[in-house]
Formats: C-alpha cells, structure tokens, sequence
C-alpha cells in the first residue's frame, strides 16, 4: 500500500520567490512596486492601483488568526488520518492575508484573535511550508 | 425608463427532484422542464424565440450548453439565446436577461433554464461528483496542502468570522435549518417533506467543516427547473395568472467577504427596490439563496430585515419559518427541498404568489423578494415580484 502524503505545491515561475524566501526561513508576499501594498499569493497586478510592477519582500511572520474551519472530510487521501484538522486564516501584522495551518494547538481550542508567528515545516529539499505557531501577545 | 412590470413570468416547469437516477441526464431533465413550462403556460415550442440555459455541474464542460439544448429540443429559428453563469445568481440573472431583451424587441417568449444531474446511485448522499469535492477542487498548490478544498470550507471561513464578530451561533445558524425544515414539511416536492427535524436533530447531524453541520449545506440534487418569461401583455392572455417582475437588480461586490461579511444584496437591492417602487416593509415572502444556513443569515441582514450582525437573534425568534412574521424559503429551500441552484427560490416564489402552495400557502403573497447568490458571497441577483402589475 502506498504512503499518501498530503500535496506538496509546484514551484511555478509566479511563486518562485516566495519558495526561495520559505527555503532560507523568510515568509515572502508581493509588493506593489507603485502603491506599496502587499498581496497574496501572486497575482499579476495590483487590485488596489493596477500596477503590473510588483517585487518580493520578506514580511514579519507575525499577526493574528482572522478565521478558522474544522475540516471533517476526507477530500485528498493525504489527510485521511488527519480529520478532523483545521485551516486557518492569518492576518499578518503588514495587513496581508495568509492560509495556512496552526500548529500545536488542537482543532476546537482555536480562537479568532490568537497571536500567532509563522515557522515553517520541511517537506523537500526544495519546499519548505510557512506554518504557523503561538506566540505571547505583546 | 424602467422595466417595472413591463414583463411577466407565464409558465413554471419542474421535473422530479433529488435521487432519482433513472433519467437520460441532464439535457433531459432541461428539456423536460422547458416543457413542462410551456404547458403551464398554454404555449407550444414554435412559440420559443429565446432560450437562456444556466448548465449545472454535471454540463458545465459544454461551453455552448444553450445551442446544444435547443438542438436537443429542435427549437428552430431563436432570436435570443445565451449560457450564462453567475454562479448561484444565474437563476434571477437569465430572467433579467430576458426582461431586458423582450422590452427591447429582442425576442417575445424566453424560456429560463437550469439543469444538473450530479448524483449517481453508488453513493448519492454524498453528492458523488456533485458535492463540491470534484467539482470545486480548485484548491491547487498551497490550498491543497493546507488541506482547505470546496466552497463548503470557504464558506465556513466566513461564518466563523461572523460568528466572531457577533456572536452568532450554531442555534442561530441551526434556527434556519429547523425553519426550512417546517416548510419542507408541508412541500410534496421537496426531498424532506414530512421528515421533521428539531434543533437537537441538527446539532447530532454530522460536521461537514465546522461551523458547519450536514444540515447547514444546501442538497446536491438531479432535476431541471425552467420558467417562461414574455410581456406583461402576452402573459394576461396566457393559461396561469402573470407574476409580474416588479423590480430587478444585480449587485457583485468584488471585496474579500471574509473582510466584510456582505454579500451582494444591498447594491442589488437598491437596483430592484427602486424600480418595483417599494420599501423593505412591503415585502410579504422571501425566497433566498440558500447555499448554507449561514447564506440566509447574511442576506436578511443585507436587505435590511434586521440590522447587520442581528440575524442569529432575528432567525432564531422563529421570525422566518411557518406562522413567522416574514416567510422565508416557504418550499423549504435548497436546504430542505432541493438545489437548483437559483432556480429553486425563483421557482417556490411563483408558486406563492399563484396561491398554489397548498399547506405551505402564505396567507400575504402580493409582493415576494428573490434572491441568487453566486461565488463566496461574490454575485447576487434580485427579483421583486408581484401579483399585480
């Protein structure tokens, strides 16, 4: 029998940065290069100004969970042993949205407003996956 | 210029609904409900001269889904036809469509279309390639990993946050359920007629993602529903009496919902209520979109029937089920009834307001309220309609 394991993302030409930056430990997000707001993932222009200019810049890491689900089905066999497990929303500090999972905290003791810090999670010699952590409130 | 009761709706034509998996798909089922349509109305086929075809699930790979189905029917010589989608809004959107284009000269006697057969008898309450599972399974790269896959997942991000925001609940969002339920009770068609459900019912059933239960998300169904639009003057002389559209109007956002918890509703509703000339107050009957319980929370609360973040306390006060001050998804809804997507809440509206809902019959049905909701809140459509011109 197989092994599933959960899908590991390609790295496509768009996400290249944000792969390289994840490897080195440095969560990345795009930056408008022309009004200097940040988005995630990639996008090909800025919804706020329509620029097309944009770059990479590593991000603190650190912000809050927004919103949260308790996932119950199996959709991708990689989770079958894993229900129920959260996904979670996290509004990083610089104001840009992020999903991802929360670590070290069980599904049903999740709460909106969680100070939470990105770490990240090896899973290739070339991806490595921003997770995220509870840190001490400030 | 306004397009207030300058048009009708003449025929409603619905096929069996549900599991019912011994049925030539759903170009069948589409074809079958136009129809159905038709003789409701007291017209024939030749008299089509337009066609809007909203495919669900198991079509959308055809990209001409209209042409094929009237080449399917042998509908001769359109003048108007279109495969539209706007997700769950469709259903409203084709019959503005066709408003618009009769008015303009563009074509006389439209019939409005959905059809879908996701549900294959193996596993059919799973929804078996209907359910959002294979459909929506949009969440490639990082989603996927995450494990975040589906509308239901989606959805569920926006409820908790509405949840955090304002405290509503899973009573309050169990309250839609039970109230859906209660018509369903009393709708022949629906999937849950006659099967009652108590809030204790809903909290045992199982989570589907959390806050959701099974029975917050709408029931995958195989059908086609179809209605015949035509001028106001045209419907007086036909078969059934005309439901006039007093009022239409679209309303798309475009803004993260997580960050607003609106949907579409307040543009769409300025749109509609402006030209069918009424207040919120004048409305009898609503039939909602119906996507989740959390969907009709969100939407009562957008339209002003109660103030924004107060539709857990509203819907739990038993405002919207039988009996309630505002009857809301008096079929049952795509929760308890059946899911056609938009079509559903269109459909149950002419019902009402023919006064041929039976037990389910409400005692005000002059002015009822439609609404579609496509995306992850991200289209809306409305239909003010009325028994008078």
């Amino acid at each position: 029998m197989p092994e599933f394991t959960k899908p590991i993302p390609a790295i496509t030409p768009e996400m290249r940065e944000f792969f390289d930056g994840a490897r080195a430990g440095r969560l990345m997000v795009q930056k408008c290069d022309d009004c200097g707001r940040l988005r995630f993932p990639a996008h090909e222009l800025c919804s706020h100004c329509n620029s097309t200019a944009s770059r990479w810049v590593p991000v603190s890491g650190r912000g809050e969970i927004f919103s949260f689900n308790i996932m119950h089905q199996v959709y991708h066999p990689g989770f079958a042993g894993q229900v129920p497990y959260a996904v979670v929303v996290v509004e990083l500090e610089e104001g840009c949205k992020f999903v991802s999972n929360l670590l070290g905290v069980k599904p049903h003791d999740i709460k909106c407003g969680m100070p939470v810090e990105v770490t990240f999670e090896k899973l290739s010699d070339e991806v490595s996956m921003p997770k995220f952590r509870l840190r001490a409130a400030k | 210029m306004s397009l207030r009761a300058k048009c009708a709706i003449a025929g409603l034509g619905q096929t069996r609904m549900g599991k019912n998996f011994d049925h030539p798909g759903p170009i069948g089922f589409a074809a079958e409900a136009v129809n159905l349509a038709l003789d409701d109305a007291g017209l024939k086929r030749a008299d089509l001269d337009g066609l809007l075809v909203n495919p669900g699930i198991t079509w959308l790979n055809n990209p001409m889904a209209s042409s094929s189905l009237q080449h399917a029917m042998g509908l001769g010589d359109l003048r108007l036809t279109a495969t539209m989608n706007l997700g769950g809004a469709t259903g409203a959107a084709m019959i503005m469509h066709a408003a618009q284009a009769i008015d303009a000269g563009m074509a006389e006697v439209v019939a409005c279309v959905f059809a879908d057969a996701p549900l294959r008898p193996p596993s059919p309450n799973k929804g078996d390639g209907g359910g959002s599972a294979a459909f929506y399974g949009f969440a490639q790269g990082l989603d996927a990993h995450y494990g975040l896959f589906g509308v239901n997942a989606q959805y569920a991000f926006v409820a908790q946050r509405h949840m955090h925001c304002y405290g509503t609940t899973n009573d309050h969002l169990g309250a839609v359920a039970v109230s859906e339920r209660k018509w369903a009770n009393l709708n022949p068609a629906a999937q849950f007629y006659d099967t009652p459900m108590s809030i204790a019912d809903y909290h045992a059933s199982r989570w589907v993602v959390e806050p959701f239960h099974l029975y917050d998300c709408c029931l995958v169904s195989n059908g086609g529903l179809a209605v015949i639009v035509t001028s106001a003057e045209r419907a007086k002389n036909l078969k059934r009496p005309p439901v006039y559209i007093l009022g239409m109007g679209q309303g798309h956002p475009g803004r993260d919902p997580l960050e607003t918890l609106l949907s579409g509703a307040p543009i769409a509703k300025d749109t509609a209520f402006k030209m069918a000339g009424i207040k919120v107050a004048d409305v009898n009957f609503c039939e909602l979109y119906d996507c989740y319980t959390f969907t009709v929370l969100v939407t009562l609360e957008d339209y002003g029937f109660c103030k924004k973040g107060e539709g857990g306390p509203f819907v739990a006060g038993g405002a919207i089920g039988p009996g309630g001050s505002l009857p809301v998804n008096t079929g049952g809804g795509q929760l308890s009834s059946f899911y056609m997507w938009g079509m559903t809440p269109v459909g149950e509206a002419i019902v009402q307001m023919r006064g041929d809902g039976g037990r389910r019959q409400v005692a005000k049905h002059d002015v009822g309220l439609v609404s579609g909701n496509g995306g992850i809140l991200a289209t809306h459509s409305t239909l003010v309609l009325g028994s008078q011109p």
